[in-house]
């Protein structure tokens, strides 16, 4: 530890106040500026006090969007975003416990081939492998759907490892325990794995919810109907819609609407996502 | 309640290791066996094909008039009780042990009486509400127990149960399970291998050496008529003295009247005195190394004359001697251990 002395911790604080400032005074901005009159932003000086347009500007995100600035009302498109990120938060979860349950605990023939397949998959992301990806959903006839939104973004390494590293963890005696008690695999894997994985799962569901929602180049990619539009192509939509000033009082209202629900899935489940990245007693 | 019925079994692992070899073995009814061996010798193998988390190589193993060499560990009617317990650590002590009556779909009330019975039994009562996290080594023990209970089963195994309990505990719980068992008379096999334990809870012990018995009996048997070397140096604390013959005869004090074939005495630490008996007996001659007082006994180091061959004493109390000191050990014949060291067997 570090001493206890006046000058470390004014030091430490000062490093910590100034990290937090940089990080908090965007989204300071994007709260002022979703507050102002249309006009404020033309003149070319952010301003820095709330304005008196906060009510007028969301309800207008909210209620009527601006359909000739490419915007959509903002609920069909939070709702296609929420969608979207719980499909593919629950697909990779439900898809990585599994495939990590018969990674660990089944020995069939190229078991180790099959975990670094999946292992090195980490290595090209969505971006990576675009091209391909959208041949064959467009092939599949899932473009403009949920499922073409979803479903090539939930299979995940990520996951798989993390699940595989925990259930490593799971001892042995366990496993036998629950044989000699009547357990066949699948309920072992229900009865004791899954109960054991709660605070993993948390942790695991946060992560992929934020992930999900944050998705951005592949939604612009595989809609072109409204009825799809997710929130984060929305507003870079916003941004480049027509050939007009961006609005920008609407696009941050809408920035800051979006940033709502990641952050609620957070505070709700901080305490397990927490106990699910740090805790190690069993 | 079950005899258990051990033809030959064997365990070969894929990659050639043999961990057991040709095991026969005839369990009784309510017979308590203890599989004793040092770590390694296949003993918990063993244990964990009688089970059913090993497969079986070779032979045959039969659980009351069942083969059940194929079967799955749920089907063949046991219960164990492991080393770390295992016991389901997000589930409450009740609900352990429920977990294995509920697969065998028994109805609720059932099962209720049989935790409730189970846990007066192993005065756990107070606990079946409360997490394993919250319970200490001795009541996870029991909660372990329990579980094995509550199953009702043909048999009992025990894989180590008393090995991460502290030494005061261990005393206990051997004397808990021990009268349980009796008193429900179930077919048990028990690995440990503190022998000691070994020799208190058994009716018979099996001592195991690399995947094969060495020797099965009583405990009194194979502690008073050792079958091999191995078996002598095993069993029994401290550890049985070997004398090499050719010592004795260089020494001029060889016993006549040996079977034939003999080249190793073994003389148990408790049947060497200081002061000659009546009958025919051995005289070796040597100084004290150590004396080391122990309460109700003492042991002796002798180092013998002419050898450096160690050599332990049990006797009781504190004796008179001084280390560096001369010293006279006697064995009668009759207590003698003849072996042959080549065969490694008793020689009569």
């Amino acid at each position: 530890m570090v001493e206890n002395d006046r000058w470390g911790i004014f030091l430490a604080h000062l490093i910590l106040i100034v990290g937090v400032a940089i990080v908090v005074f965007p989204v300071y901005v994007a709260l002022i500026a979703s507050t102002h009159a249309p006009g404020t932003f033309l003149q070319g000086v952010m301003p820095l006090l709330p304005g008196s347009h906060a009510i007028e500007n969301y309800s207008t995100v909210i209620f009527e969007g601006r359909s000739n600035a490419g915007a959509p009302p903002i609920g069909l498109m939070l709702w296609n975003s929420f969608v979207m990120a719980m499909m593919i938060a629950v697909g990779k979860i439900a898809i990585s416990l599994l495939s990590a349950f018969a990674i660990v605990y089944f020995r069939f023939r190229f078991r180790i081939f099959f975990f670094w397949i999946i292992f090195i998959t980490l290595m090209l992301p969505v971006e990576v492998r675009i091209v391909p990806t959208y041949q064959v959903v467009a092939n599949l006839g899932m473009l403009n759907s949920y499922w073409g939104l979803s479903i090539p973004l939930i299979a995940s390494a990520t996951a798989t490892f993390l699940f595989r590293q925990f259930f490593m963890t799971v001892p042995e005696e366990m496993l036998e325990a629950a044989r000699v008690d009547g357990a066949g695999p699948l309920k072992f894997f229900k009865d004791i794995l899954l109960p054991l994985s709660v605070t993993n799962i948390a942790a695991m569901f946060v992560i992929m919810f934020i992930y999900g929602w944050n998705q951005y180049l592949w939604p612009l990619l595989v809609t072109n109907d409204e009825a799809y539009y997710t929130v984060v192509m929305g507003i870079q939509r916003m941004v480049t819609g027509a050939d007009s000033e961006p609005l920008w009082h609407l696009v941050m209202a809408t920035v800051v609407l979006a940033a709502l629900p990641p952050i609620l899935v957070i505070l709700f489940m901080q305490r397990l996502f927490v106990k699910g990245l740090t805790e190690t007693e069993k | 309640m079950a005899r258990i019925v051990l033809d030959g079994l064997s365990k070969v692992y894929p990659g050639g290791v043999q961990a057991v070899s040709d095991v026969s073995l005839d369990i009784a009814d309510g017979e308590m066996i203890v599989l004793v061996g040092p770590s390694g010798c296949g003993k918990s193998t063993l244990l964990r094909m009688v089970a059913g988390l090993e497969t079986i190589t070779g032979g045959t193993l039969t659980i009351g008039d069942r083969v059940v060499n194929g079967l799955e560990p749920a089907q063949r009617d046991i219960a164990m009780v492991f080393q770390n317990y295992a016991l389901y650590p997000h589930m409450t002590v009740y609900n352990n042990l429920a977990y294995g009556l509920r697969n065998q779909g028994v109805d609720k009330a059932e099962i209720e009486r049989r935790v409730q019975e189970a846990a007066s039994m192993l005065q756990i009562g107070e606990y079946l509400d409360r997490k394993p996290r919250n319970l200490s080594g001795g009541q996870r023990q029991r909660v372990a127990m329990g579980r094995a209970l509550v199953r009702e089963p043909a048999a009992f195994l025990f894989d180590e149960p008393l090995s991460n309990l502290d030494a005061k505990l261990r005393v206990q719980m051997r004397v808990e399970i021990r009268q349980l068992q009796k008193r429900l008379k179930t077919t048990s096999l028990y690995v440990t291998h503190d022998q000691l334990e070994a020799l208190t809870m058994a009716d018979r012990l099996v001592v195991l050496n690399g995947g094969r018995i060495e020797q099965v009996g009583t405990p009194m048997e194979l502690y008073s008529k050792p079958a091999t070397v191995f078996v002598a140096g095993f069993i029994g604390s401290p550890a049985m003295n070997l004398i090499d013959m050719a010592y004795l005869r260089d020494s001029g004090i060889a016993p006549q009247a040996l079977p034939s074939g003999t080249d190793l005495i073994g003389v148990r630490p408790d049947e060497l005195l200081l002061t000659a008996p009546a009958e025919p007996h051995l005289a070796l001659n040597g100084t004290v190394a150590l004396l080391e007082p122990a309460g109700a006994e003492s042991h002796i180091y002798v180092t013998l004359g002419g050898s450096d061959q160690p050599i332990t004493v049990r006797i009781a109390g504190l004796p008179q001697v001084t280390e560096g000191a001369p010293i006279t050990l006697y064995a009668a014949l009759d207590g003698l251990h003849p072996f042959n060291s080549a065969s490694g067997r008793r020689t009569g």
